[in-house]
Protein backbone atom coordinates (compact mmCIF):
# COMPACT_ATOMS: atom_id res chain seq x y z
CA UNK A 1 0.00 0.00 0.00
CA UNK A 2 1.35 3.23 -0.88
CA UNK A 3 0.21 6.52 1.18
CA UNK A 4 1.11 9.85 0.89
CA UNK A 5 1.46 12.26 3.92
CA UNK A 6 0.74 16.29 3.36
CA UNK A 7 2.45 17.89 6.01
CA UNK A 8 3.17 21.48 6.73
CA UNK A 9 6.01 23.54 8.73
CA UNK A 10 4.62 25.99 10.88
CA UNK A 11 5.83 28.61 13.58
CA UNK A 12 6.08 26.92 17.04
CA UNK A 13 2.88 28.31 18.48
CA UNK A 14 3.57 28.92 21.60
CA UNK A 15 6.67 30.99 20.11
CA UNK A 16 4.15 33.35 18.46
CA UNK A 17 4.77 37.04 19.21
CA UNK A 18 2.91 39.88 18.12
CA UNK A 19 4.35 43.19 16.75
CA UNK A 20 2.20 45.53 18.90
CA UNK A 21 2.17 48.17 16.28
CA UNK A 22 1.10 46.46 13.08
CA UNK A 23 -0.70 44.02 14.90
CA UNK A 24 1.17 41.04 12.84
CA UNK A 25 3.01 38.07 13.64
CA UNK A 26 6.68 38.18 13.72
CA UNK A 27 7.89 35.31 11.72
CA UNK A 28 11.28 36.28 11.69
CA UNK A 29 13.48 34.55 14.38
CA UNK A 30 10.02 32.11 15.03
CA UNK A 31 11.42 28.41 15.40
CA UNK A 32 9.60 26.42 12.81
CA UNK A 33 7.85 23.13 13.61
CA UNK A 34 6.25 19.46 11.73
CA UNK A 35 2.65 21.45 12.57
CA UNK A 36 1.70 19.37 15.36
CA UNK A 37 -1.31 17.59 13.83
CA UNK A 38 0.34 16.35 10.85
CA UNK A 39 2.22 13.89 13.05
CA UNK A 40 -0.41 12.22 13.83
CA UNK A 41 -1.42 11.72 10.54
CA UNK A 42 2.73 10.68 10.09
CA UNK A 43 1.64 8.27 12.98
CA UNK A 44 -1.52 6.75 11.47
CA UNK A 45 0.19 6.05 7.85
CA UNK A 46 3.34 4.50 9.47
CA UNK A 47 1.20 1.85 11.58
CA UNK A 48 -0.76 1.51 7.98
CA UNK A 49 2.67 0.50 6.30
CA UNK A 50 4.08 -1.39 9.55
CA UNK A 51 0.80 -3.86 9.13
CA UNK A 52 0.09 -3.42 5.40
CA UNK A 53 3.14 -3.06 4.26
CA UNK A 54 3.82 -0.56 1.53
CA UNK A 55 5.54 2.96 1.53
CA UNK A 56 4.66 6.02 3.35
CA UNK A 57 5.74 9.20 1.07
CA UNK A 58 6.11 12.51 3.16
CA UNK A 59 5.30 15.88 1.17
CA UNK A 60 5.42 19.41 1.61
CA UNK A 61 4.29 22.63 -0.17
CA UNK A 62 6.61 25.27 0.77
CA UNK A 63 9.79 27.69 0.87
CA UNK A 64 13.00 25.67 0.67
CA UNK A 65 13.22 25.28 4.10
CA UNK A 66 10.55 23.53 4.48
CA UNK A 67 12.89 20.81 3.32
CA UNK A 68 13.42 19.71 7.53
CA UNK A 69 10.06 19.38 8.36
CA UNK A 70 10.39 16.24 5.26
CA UNK A 71 14.13 15.32 6.52
CA UNK A 72 12.21 15.27 9.82
CA UNK A 73 9.17 13.22 8.33
CA UNK A 74 11.95 10.86 6.86
CA UNK A 75 13.28 10.45 10.67
CA UNK A 76 10.24 9.50 12.09
CA UNK A 77 10.26 6.53 9.09
CA UNK A 78 8.98 7.81 6.31
CA UNK A 79 10.21 6.21 3.19
CA UNK A 80 10.84 9.20 0.96
CA UNK A 81 9.51 12.88 0.76
CA UNK A 82 9.05 15.24 -2.07
CA UNK A 83 9.32 19.05 -1.40
CA UNK A 84 6.53 21.12 -3.84
CA UNK A 85 8.71 24.52 -4.08
CA UNK A 86 8.55 27.25 -6.43
CA UNK A 87 8.26 31.63 -5.91
CA UNK A 88 4.78 30.97 -8.26
CA UNK A 89 3.36 29.27 -5.21
CA UNK A 90 3.99 32.20 -2.87
CA UNK A 91 0.12 33.80 -1.44
CA UNK A 92 -1.59 30.52 -2.00
CA UNK A 93 -5.29 30.42 -0.40
CA UNK A 94 -6.56 26.99 0.29
CA UNK A 95 -7.50 26.38 -3.34
CA UNK A 96 -5.12 26.90 -5.00
CA UNK A 97 -2.71 25.13 -2.15
CA UNK A 98 -5.11 21.61 -2.46
CA UNK A 99 -4.39 22.59 -6.45
CA UNK A 100 -0.86 22.19 -6.40
CA UNK A 101 -0.75 19.47 -3.89
CA UNK A 102 -3.21 17.38 -5.42
CA UNK A 103 -1.52 17.79 -8.71
CA UNK A 104 1.85 16.61 -7.11
CA UNK A 105 0.32 13.93 -6.04
CA UNK A 106 -0.62 13.17 -9.55
CA UNK A 107 2.59 13.55 -10.01
CA UNK A 108 3.62 10.72 -8.02
CA UNK A 109 1.85 8.49 -9.99
CA UNK A 110 -0.38 5.59 -8.55
CA UNK A 111 -1.36 5.51 -4.50
CA UNK A 112 -3.96 3.48 -1.91
CA UNK A 113 -4.54 6.42 0.78
CA UNK A 114 -3.98 9.93 1.22
CA UNK A 115 -3.44 10.93 5.28
CA UNK A 116 -3.56 14.10 6.20
CA UNK A 117 -3.46 16.39 9.70
CA UNK A 118 -7.19 17.79 10.77
CA UNK A 119 -5.77 20.97 10.15
CA UNK A 120 -2.51 23.66 10.49
CA UNK A 121 -1.74 25.17 13.42
CA UNK A 122 -1.36 28.64 12.27
CA UNK A 123 -3.52 28.79 8.89
CA UNK A 124 -6.26 26.81 11.23
CA UNK A 125 -8.75 26.41 8.64
CA UNK A 126 -8.86 22.49 8.11
CA UNK A 127 -9.86 23.36 4.06
CA UNK A 128 -6.47 21.96 2.23
CA UNK A 129 -7.22 18.22 2.92
CA UNK A 130 -10.92 17.87 1.76
CA UNK A 131 -10.00 20.53 -1.40
CA UNK A 132 -7.08 17.96 -2.14
CA UNK A 133 -9.72 15.19 -2.62
CA UNK A 134 -12.02 17.21 -4.27
CA UNK A 135 -8.86 18.31 -6.75
CA UNK A 136 -8.43 14.08 -7.41
CA UNK A 137 -12.13 13.28 -7.10
CA UNK A 138 -11.47 10.46 -4.27
CA UNK A 139 -13.47 10.10 -1.16
CA UNK A 140 -12.75 12.04 1.87
CA UNK A 141 -13.47 10.79 5.46
CA UNK A 142 -12.32 14.02 7.98
CA UNK A 143 -12.21 13.58 11.89
CA UNK A 144 -10.91 10.05 11.88
CA UNK A 145 -10.12 8.73 15.11
CA UNK A 146 -10.08 5.37 14.42
CA UNK A 147 -8.78 3.30 11.50
CA UNK A 148 -10.28 -0.48 11.23
CA UNK A 149 -9.80 -3.44 8.90
CA UNK A 150 -8.92 -3.35 5.30
CA UNK A 151 -10.73 -6.05 2.98
CA UNK A 152 -11.32 -6.20 -0.24
CA UNK A 153 -10.15 -2.30 -0.97
CA UNK A 154 -11.96 -0.64 1.26
CA UNK A 155 -11.34 0.43 4.88
CA UNK A 156 -13.34 0.62 7.81
CA UNK A 157 -13.31 3.35 9.79
CA UNK A 158 -14.36 5.82 12.84
CA UNK A 159 -15.05 9.20 12.24
CA UNK A 160 -15.30 11.70 15.62
CA UNK A 161 -18.53 14.29 15.06
CA UNK A 162 -21.30 15.73 16.95
CA UNK A 163 -23.10 12.82 17.38
CA UNK A 164 -20.26 10.37 18.73
CA UNK A 165 -18.57 8.35 16.07
CA UNK A 166 -19.46 7.66 12.59
CA UNK A 167 -18.79 4.30 11.26
CA UNK A 168 -17.61 4.23 7.70
CA UNK A 169 -16.32 1.87 4.92
CA UNK A 170 -14.44 3.78 2.31
CA UNK A 171 -13.23 2.13 -0.74
CA UNK A 172 -9.28 3.22 -1.53
CA UNK A 173 -8.10 5.28 -3.00
CA UNK A 174 -9.32 7.61 -0.73
CA UNK A 175 -7.98 11.10 1.73
CA UNK A 176 -8.63 10.63 5.54
CA UNK A 177 -7.89 13.57 7.68
CA UNK A 178 -7.46 12.18 11.04
CA UNK A 179 -7.61 13.87 14.92
CA UNK A 180 -5.19 12.84 17.94
CA UNK A 181 -6.89 9.92 19.45
CA UNK A 182 -5.80 8.13 16.08
CA UNK A 183 -2.47 6.92 17.72
CA UNK A 184 0.70 8.43 19.96
CA UNK A 185 2.88 9.73 16.92
CA UNK A 186 6.60 8.06 17.86
CA UNK A 187 9.58 9.98 17.56
CA UNK A 188 12.18 10.42 15.46
CA UNK A 189 14.95 6.84 15.46
CA UNK A 190 18.39 7.25 15.37
CA UNK A 191 18.45 5.64 11.86
CA UNK A 192 15.79 7.23 10.73
CA UNK A 193 17.77 10.51 11.21
CA UNK A 194 20.52 8.78 9.36
CA UNK A 195 18.04 8.12 6.72
CA UNK A 196 17.10 11.61 6.86
CA UNK A 197 20.33 12.98 6.64
CA UNK A 198 21.36 11.25 2.90
CA UNK A 199 18.12 10.87 1.66
CA UNK A 200 17.93 13.01 -1.88
CA UNK A 201 14.38 14.88 -1.91
CA UNK A 202 12.93 15.82 -5.12
CA UNK A 203 11.98 19.58 -5.46
CA UNK A 204 8.59 19.94 -8.02
CA UNK A 205 8.10 23.07 -9.58
CA UNK A 206 5.10 24.61 -11.55
CA UNK A 207 7.04 23.94 -14.59
CA UNK A 208 7.84 20.26 -14.03
CA UNK A 209 4.12 19.86 -13.02
CA UNK A 210 2.98 21.32 -15.38
CA UNK A 211 0.68 23.53 -13.62
CA UNK A 212 -1.89 26.29 -15.11
CA UNK A 213 -0.69 29.39 -13.87
CA UNK A 214 -4.02 31.13 -13.16
CA UNK A 215 -3.96 28.67 -10.70
CA UNK A 216 -1.34 29.54 -8.77
CA UNK A 217 -0.45 31.74 -5.58
CA UNK A 218 -1.64 35.02 -4.79
CA UNK A 219 -3.12 35.78 -8.39
CA UNK A 220 -5.27 32.11 -8.14
CA UNK A 221 -6.27 32.25 -5.06
CA UNK A 222 -10.03 33.22 -5.08
CA UNK A 223 -10.09 34.75 -1.23
CA UNK A 224 -7.62 37.97 -0.60
CA UNK A 225 -6.81 39.04 2.97
CA UNK A 226 -8.05 42.78 3.46
CA UNK A 227 -6.94 43.51 6.95
CA UNK A 228 -5.18 41.90 9.98
CA UNK A 229 -5.93 43.51 13.22
CA UNK A 230 -4.98 42.38 16.75
CA UNK A 231 -7.90 41.27 18.39
CA UNK A 232 -7.80 42.59 22.21
CA UNK A 233 -6.35 40.18 24.35
CA UNK A 234 -7.25 41.21 27.65
CA UNK A 235 -11.51 41.65 27.91
CA UNK A 236 -10.86 43.79 31.19
CA UNK A 237 -12.54 41.25 33.49
CA UNK A 238 -12.77 41.77 37.29
CA UNK A 239 -10.56 39.73 39.45
CA UNK A 240 -11.77 38.91 42.54
CA UNK A 241 -9.65 36.98 45.58
CA UNK A 242 -10.93 34.28 47.17
CA UNK A 243 -8.15 33.55 49.82
CA UNK A 244 -10.12 31.66 52.71
CA UNK A 245 -13.79 30.52 53.19
CA UNK A 246 -15.11 33.60 53.47
CA UNK A 247 -13.97 35.23 50.63
CA UNK A 248 -14.65 31.94 48.52
CA UNK A 249 -18.36 32.36 49.63
CA UNK A 250 -18.27 36.30 48.71
CA UNK A 251 -16.11 35.64 45.17
CA UNK A 252 -19.01 32.81 44.23
CA UNK A 253 -22.19 35.16 45.52
CA UNK A 254 -19.93 37.83 43.24
CA UNK A 255 -19.72 35.67 40.23
CA UNK A 256 -23.51 34.51 40.87
CA UNK A 257 -24.78 38.27 40.05
CA UNK A 258 -22.25 38.47 36.95
CA UNK A 259 -23.65 35.29 35.37
CA UNK A 260 -27.17 36.83 36.53
CA UNK A 261 -26.33 40.13 34.67
CA UNK A 262 -25.56 38.48 31.41
CA UNK A 263 -28.40 35.73 31.81
CA UNK A 264 -26.58 33.13 32.02
CA UNK A 265 -27.72 31.44 35.38
CA UNK B 1 -30.99 37.88 -9.07
CA UNK B 2 -28.64 37.34 -6.56
CA UNK B 3 -29.05 35.36 -3.31
CA UNK B 4 -27.54 34.38 0.29
CA UNK B 5 -27.91 30.69 0.70
CA UNK B 6 -27.26 28.85 4.17
CA UNK B 7 -26.33 25.22 4.54
CA UNK B 8 -29.33 23.54 6.98
CA UNK B 9 -28.03 20.71 9.14
CA UNK B 10 -30.05 18.20 10.68
CA UNK B 11 -29.86 14.71 12.60
CA UNK B 12 -32.70 12.35 12.60
CA UNK B 13 -35.31 14.72 11.12
CA UNK B 14 -34.73 17.92 13.25
CA UNK B 15 -32.62 20.73 12.22
CA UNK B 16 -29.84 22.01 14.00
CA UNK B 17 -29.91 24.86 16.09
CA UNK B 18 -27.29 25.95 13.72
CA UNK B 19 -29.51 26.32 11.20
CA UNK B 20 -31.40 28.93 12.47
CA UNK B 21 -27.82 30.66 14.00
CA UNK B 22 -26.88 30.69 10.10
CA UNK B 23 -30.12 32.30 8.95
CA UNK B 24 -29.60 35.29 11.24
CA UNK B 25 -26.43 35.62 9.98
CA UNK B 26 -27.78 35.26 6.24
CA UNK B 27 -30.50 37.82 6.98
CA UNK B 28 -28.56 40.78 7.98
CA UNK B 29 -26.61 40.29 4.88
CA UNK B 30 -29.16 39.57 2.59
CA UNK B 31 -30.81 42.78 3.57
CA UNK B 32 -27.90 44.79 2.81
CA UNK B 33 -27.57 43.18 -0.27
CA UNK B 34 -31.55 43.35 -1.05
CA UNK B 35 -31.34 39.60 -2.04
CA UNK B 36 -33.68 36.82 -1.42
CA UNK B 37 -32.40 34.28 1.62
CA UNK B 38 -32.55 30.60 0.56
CA UNK B 39 -31.58 27.79 3.37
CA UNK B 40 -30.67 24.37 1.19
CA UNK B 41 -31.45 21.29 3.28
CA UNK B 42 -29.78 17.82 2.27
CA UNK B 43 -31.03 15.08 4.09
CA UNK B 44 -33.79 12.81 4.66
CA UNK B 45 -37.23 13.25 7.10
CA UNK B 46 -37.16 16.53 7.44
CA UNK B 47 -41.25 17.82 7.76
CA UNK B 48 -42.41 20.30 6.04
CA UNK B 49 -43.32 21.70 9.97
CA UNK B 50 -39.24 21.99 10.15
CA UNK B 51 -38.98 23.41 6.74
CA UNK B 52 -41.19 26.10 7.44
CA UNK B 53 -39.42 26.93 10.74
CA UNK B 54 -36.33 28.12 8.64
CA UNK B 55 -39.22 30.56 7.07
CA UNK B 56 -40.04 31.67 10.27
CA UNK B 57 -36.63 32.55 11.31
CA UNK B 58 -35.66 34.47 7.90
CA UNK B 59 -35.46 32.52 5.04
CA UNK B 60 -37.02 33.64 2.05
CA UNK B 61 -36.87 30.53 -0.27
CA UNK B 62 -36.07 26.40 1.00
CA UNK B 63 -34.64 24.39 -1.50
CA UNK B 64 -35.43 20.81 -0.07
CA UNK B 65 -33.25 17.38 -1.44
CA UNK B 66 -34.30 14.86 0.20
CA UNK B 67 -33.59 11.00 0.17
CA UNK B 68 -33.16 8.08 2.39
CA UNK B 69 -29.98 7.56 0.98
CA UNK B 70 -29.00 10.97 1.94
CA UNK B 71 -29.69 10.85 5.88
CA UNK B 72 -26.24 10.82 7.22
CA UNK B 73 -23.80 13.46 6.12
CA UNK B 74 -21.47 11.92 3.02
CA UNK B 75 -18.86 14.40 1.50
CA UNK B 76 -19.41 13.18 -2.07
CA UNK B 77 -23.29 13.13 -2.35
CA UNK B 78 -23.72 16.45 -0.60
CA UNK B 79 -21.13 17.76 -2.61
CA UNK B 80 -22.56 16.42 -5.82
CA UNK B 81 -25.97 18.63 -4.79
CA UNK B 82 -24.95 21.40 -3.53
CA UNK B 83 -22.03 21.64 -6.60
CA UNK B 84 -25.42 21.21 -9.05
CA UNK B 85 -27.46 23.30 -7.07
CA UNK B 86 -24.72 26.01 -7.35
CA UNK B 87 -24.52 25.65 -10.93
CA UNK B 88 -28.45 25.72 -10.99
CA UNK B 89 -29.31 29.13 -9.30
CA UNK B 90 -25.57 30.83 -8.78
CA UNK B 91 -25.85 31.86 -5.45
CA UNK B 92 -23.77 35.07 -4.49
CA UNK B 93 -22.76 33.82 -0.92
CA UNK B 94 -23.14 30.26 0.87
CA UNK B 95 -22.87 29.77 4.22
CA UNK B 96 -22.66 26.69 6.33
CA UNK B 97 -21.87 25.44 9.80
CA UNK B 98 -17.69 25.28 11.32
CA UNK B 99 -19.00 21.45 12.06
CA UNK B 100 -17.76 18.26 11.03
CA UNK B 101 -19.69 18.17 8.43
CA UNK B 102 -19.40 21.82 7.42
CA UNK B 103 -15.76 21.36 7.04
CA UNK B 104 -15.92 19.17 5.39
CA UNK B 105 -18.34 19.56 2.65
CA UNK B 106 -17.61 23.24 2.22
CA UNK B 107 -13.69 22.92 0.94
CA UNK B 108 -14.57 19.75 -1.23
CA UNK B 109 -17.30 22.12 -2.59
CA UNK B 110 -15.30 24.81 -3.37
CA UNK B 111 -12.59 23.53 -5.46
CA UNK B 112 -15.41 22.27 -8.06
CA UNK B 113 -17.03 25.70 -7.94
CA UNK B 114 -13.64 27.88 -7.87
CA UNK B 115 -15.42 29.86 -4.74
CA UNK B 116 -13.40 31.74 -2.48
CA UNK B 117 -13.82 29.56 1.07
CA UNK B 118 -13.09 31.15 4.50
CA UNK B 119 -13.45 28.82 7.38
CA UNK B 120 -14.60 29.82 11.02
CA UNK B 121 -15.78 33.60 10.22
CA UNK B 122 -16.61 35.43 13.57
CA UNK B 123 -18.03 38.57 11.55
CA UNK B 124 -19.81 38.87 8.17
CA UNK B 125 -20.37 42.13 6.67
CA UNK B 126 -20.92 43.47 3.34
CA UNK B 127 -18.44 45.92 2.03
CA UNK B 128 -20.86 48.89 1.27
CA UNK B 129 -18.81 49.93 -2.17
CA UNK B 130 -18.27 46.69 -4.13
CA UNK B 131 -20.95 44.33 -2.19
CA UNK B 132 -18.91 41.79 -1.78
CA UNK B 133 -18.71 40.07 1.42
CA UNK B 134 -16.33 40.76 4.31
CA UNK B 135 -14.90 37.35 6.60
CA UNK B 136 -13.55 37.97 9.70
CA UNK B 137 -12.15 34.84 11.16
CA UNK B 138 -9.32 34.37 13.43
CA UNK B 139 -6.12 32.56 12.50
CA UNK B 140 -2.47 31.96 14.08
CA UNK B 141 -4.28 30.28 17.41
CA UNK B 142 -6.49 33.33 17.36
CA UNK B 143 -3.11 35.62 17.99
CA UNK B 144 -4.83 37.73 14.51
CA UNK B 145 -7.90 38.50 13.31
CA UNK B 146 -7.65 38.39 9.37
CA UNK B 147 -10.83 39.92 7.11
CA UNK B 148 -11.22 38.02 3.79
CA UNK B 149 -12.98 39.02 0.91
CA UNK B 150 -13.16 37.07 -2.52
CA UNK B 151 -13.60 40.05 -5.08
CA UNK B 152 -13.88 37.97 -8.64
CA UNK B 153 -15.19 34.75 -7.52
CA UNK B 154 -18.35 33.79 -7.00
CA UNK B 155 -19.79 31.94 -5.05
CA UNK B 156 -18.08 33.90 -1.59
CA UNK B 157 -18.74 30.98 0.28
CA UNK B 158 -17.70 31.07 4.70
CA UNK B 159 -18.49 28.48 7.68
CA UNK B 160 -19.44 30.16 10.66
CA UNK B 161 -19.05 28.59 14.41
CA UNK B 162 -21.86 26.77 15.69
CA UNK B 163 -23.01 29.34 18.87
CA UNK B 164 -21.58 32.34 17.74
CA UNK B 165 -24.71 33.84 16.65
CA UNK B 166 -28.54 34.44 17.63
CA UNK B 167 -31.56 32.82 15.96
CA UNK B 168 -33.84 35.35 15.19
CA UNK B 169 -37.28 34.94 16.88
CA UNK B 170 -39.66 32.75 14.99
CA UNK B 171 -42.20 34.92 12.83
CA UNK B 172 -45.18 32.66 11.75
CA UNK B 173 -46.37 35.74 9.58
CA UNK B 174 -43.36 35.36 7.54
CA UNK B 175 -44.41 33.81 3.80
CA UNK B 176 -42.05 32.05 1.81
CA UNK B 177 -41.42 29.19 -0.95
CA UNK B 178 -40.30 25.49 -0.02
CA UNK B 179 -38.92 24.27 -3.13
CA UNK B 180 -38.33 20.14 -3.80
CA UNK B 181 -35.50 19.27 -5.44
CA UNK B 182 -35.77 15.71 -7.00
CA UNK B 183 -33.24 13.29 -6.50
CA UNK B 184 -31.97 10.91 -8.91
CA UNK B 185 -29.19 8.16 -9.01
CA UNK B 186 -26.79 10.76 -10.51
CA UNK B 187 -26.60 12.49 -7.66
CA UNK B 188 -25.82 10.11 -5.26
CA UNK B 189 -22.39 8.56 -4.85
CA UNK B 190 -22.54 5.56 -3.59
CA UNK B 191 -18.66 5.00 -2.65
CA UNK B 192 -18.52 5.79 0.81
CA UNK B 193 -21.19 3.79 2.82
CA UNK B 194 -22.10 4.71 6.71
CA UNK B 195 -21.89 1.74 8.32
CA UNK B 196 -23.46 3.37 11.86
CA UNK B 197 -22.50 5.34 14.88
CA UNK B 198 -20.79 4.16 18.23
CA UNK B 199 -21.58 6.50 21.01
CA UNK B 200 -19.75 6.15 24.47
CA UNK B 201 -22.83 7.75 25.95
CA UNK B 202 -20.45 8.09 29.21
CA UNK B 203 -17.25 9.87 27.67
CA UNK B 204 -19.56 11.28 24.34
CA UNK B 205 -19.97 15.19 24.24
CA UNK B 206 -21.24 18.01 22.02
CA UNK B 207 -19.02 20.02 23.19
CA UNK B 208 -18.93 22.03 19.95
CA UNK B 209 -23.12 23.13 20.26
CA UNK B 210 -23.16 23.49 23.91
CA UNK B 211 -24.23 26.69 25.27
CA UNK B 212 -22.47 26.21 28.47
CA UNK B 213 -18.86 24.88 29.27
CA UNK B 214 -17.31 24.02 32.44
CA UNK B 215 -14.06 22.93 31.91
CA UNK B 216 -10.93 21.20 34.25
CA UNK B 217 -7.09 21.02 34.00
CA UNK B 218 -4.20 19.96 35.46
CA UNK B 219 -5.20 21.72 38.37
CA UNK B 220 -8.20 19.18 38.57
CA UNK B 221 -5.42 16.99 40.18
CA UNK B 222 -7.05 13.69 39.38
CA UNK B 223 -9.93 11.93 37.27
CA UNK B 224 -12.38 11.60 40.28
CA UNK B 225 -12.09 15.18 40.69
CA UNK B 226 -14.03 15.66 37.28
CA UNK B 227 -17.38 14.79 39.50
CA UNK B 228 -17.46 18.16 40.71
CA UNK B 229 -17.12 19.82 37.09
CA UNK B 230 -19.93 17.40 35.85
CA UNK B 231 -22.10 18.41 39.16
CA UNK B 232 -21.42 21.86 38.19
CA UNK B 233 -21.87 21.28 34.06
CA UNK B 234 -25.36 19.57 35.45
CA UNK B 235 -26.96 22.33 37.59
CA UNK B 236 -26.10 24.69 35.18
CA UNK B 237 -27.22 23.00 31.88
CA UNK B 238 -24.20 22.70 30.47
CA UNK B 239 -20.76 20.09 29.44
CA UNK B 240 -17.20 19.32 30.46
CA UNK B 241 -14.77 19.66 28.84
CA UNK B 242 -10.86 19.62 29.61
CA UNK B 243 -7.11 20.87 28.51
CA UNK B 244 -5.09 18.69 27.06
CA UNK B 245 -2.81 17.83 30.41
CA UNK B 246 -5.94 16.26 31.93
CA UNK B 247 -7.19 14.08 28.70
CA UNK B 248 -3.52 12.92 28.52
CA UNK B 249 -3.90 12.22 31.93
CA UNK B 250 -6.50 9.90 31.25
CA UNK B 251 -8.66 11.96 33.29
CA UNK B 252 -11.39 12.15 30.76
CA UNK B 253 -11.65 11.30 27.15
CA UNK B 254 -10.59 12.90 23.70
CA UNK B 255 -13.92 14.38 23.10
CA UNK B 256 -13.64 16.94 25.84
CA UNK B 257 -10.39 18.25 24.80
CA UNK B 258 -10.25 21.96 24.10
CA UNK B 259 -7.59 23.77 22.42
CA UNK B 260 -5.30 23.27 19.39
CA UNK B 261 -5.35 19.51 19.31
CA UNK B 262 -8.85 19.40 20.27
CA UNK B 263 -12.29 21.54 19.81
CA UNK B 264 -12.77 25.18 19.40
CA UNK B 265 -15.60 26.27 21.56
CA UNK B 266 -17.34 29.24 21.04
CA UNK B 267 -20.25 28.96 24.04
CA UNK B 268 -22.57 31.99 26.04
CA UNK B 269 -20.32 30.92 29.14
CA UNK B 270 -16.75 28.88 29.77
CA UNK B 271 -15.88 28.38 33.00
CA UNK B 272 -12.42 27.09 33.41
CA UNK B 273 -11.31 25.51 36.80
CA UNK B 274 -7.84 24.60 37.59
CA UNK B 275 -6.63 25.39 33.77
CA UNK B 276 -3.39 27.97 33.61
CA UNK B 277 -4.32 28.85 30.23
CA UNK B 278 -1.56 27.90 27.38
CA UNK B 279 -1.78 29.28 24.13
CA UNK B 280 -3.16 26.07 22.94
CA UNK B 281 -5.94 26.50 25.16
CA UNK B 282 -6.76 29.55 25.03
CA UNK B 283 -7.07 29.04 21.35
CA UNK B 284 -9.81 26.67 21.50
CA UNK B 285 -11.88 29.38 23.86
CA UNK B 286 -11.23 33.05 22.61
CA UNK B 287 -14.32 33.14 20.78
CA UNK B 288 -16.19 32.00 23.92
CA UNK B 289 -18.89 34.81 24.73
CA UNK B 290 -17.96 34.92 28.72
CA UNK B 291 -15.03 33.21 30.06
CA UNK B 292 -14.66 32.79 33.83
CA UNK B 293 -11.46 31.05 35.26
CA UNK B 294 -11.03 29.66 38.79
CA UNK B 295 -7.30 29.34 39.81
CA UNK B 296 -5.23 29.95 42.41
CA UNK B 297 -2.33 30.67 40.33
CA UNK B 298 -2.76 34.51 40.35
CA UNK B 299 -0.46 34.15 37.39
CA UNK B 300 -2.22 32.02 35.32
CA UNK B 301 -3.33 33.02 31.51
CA UNK B 302 -6.77 32.66 31.71
CA UNK B 303 -6.65 34.87 34.11
CA UNK B 304 -5.85 37.49 32.08
CA UNK B 305 -8.45 37.14 28.91
CA UNK B 306 -11.29 36.17 31.56
CA UNK B 307 -13.88 38.31 32.16
CA UNK B 308 -14.35 37.49 35.41
CA UNK B 309 -11.39 35.55 37.58
CA UNK B 310 -11.33 34.09 41.00
CA UNK B 311 -8.15 33.68 42.48
CA UNK B 312 -8.82 30.75 44.98
CA UNK B 313 -8.91 27.09 45.02
CA UNK B 314 -10.92 25.29 42.07
CA UNK B 315 -11.47 22.68 44.90
CA UNK B 316 -13.53 24.99 47.50
CA UNK B 317 -14.93 27.41 45.08
CA UNK B 318 -16.56 24.51 42.46
CA UNK B 319 -18.46 22.88 45.94
CA UNK B 320 -19.54 26.98 46.70
CA UNK B 321 -20.68 27.71 43.45
CA UNK B 322 -22.66 24.09 43.17
CA UNK B 323 -23.74 25.07 46.52
CA UNK B 324 -25.25 28.71 46.33
CA UNK B 325 -26.43 28.11 42.60
CA UNK B 326 -28.70 25.04 44.01
CA UNK B 327 -29.73 27.59 46.95
CA UNK B 328 -30.80 30.13 44.37
CA UNK B 329 -32.73 27.63 42.33
CA UNK B 330 -34.53 26.18 45.44
CA UNK B 331 -35.55 29.97 46.07
CA UNK B 332 -36.87 30.62 42.52
CA UNK B 333 -38.86 27.02 42.91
Amino acid sequence: MRIIVPIKQVPETSNVKMDPVTGTVIRAGVETVVNPLDLYALEAALRLKAQHGGTVTAITMGPPPAIKALKEAVAMGCDDAVLVSDRKFGGSDTWATSYTLAQAVRKLGAYDLIIAGERATDGDTAQVGPGIASWLDIPIATYVARIGALAEGRLTLERLVEEGYQQLSVPLPALLTVVKEIAVPRLPTLRGKKAAKHCDIPVFSAENMGLDPSFLGLKGSPTKVVKIDAPKVTRGGKTVQAGDDEAVSAAVGQLIGFLEEKGLV
Amino acid sequence: MSFVWTVAEHAHGELKAVSFELLARGRKLADKLGTPLAAVVIGDQVSEARMRELIERGADKVYSVQDPRLAHFVCESYARILSTLIKTYRPDIILAAATSSGRTLMPYVAVKARAGLTADCTELDIEAETGNLLQTRPAIGGNIMATIKTPNHRPQMATVRPKSSKPLPKDTSRHGEIITIPVDDGMIDTRVSVLGYRKDAADFVNLEEADIVVAGGKGMKKAEHFSLLNNLAQTLGGVVGASREAVDRGWIGYPHQIGLSGKTISPKLYIGAGISGSIQHLAGIKTSEVIVSVNNDPDANLHKIADFAIVGDAFQVLPELQRQLKLRKGRAE
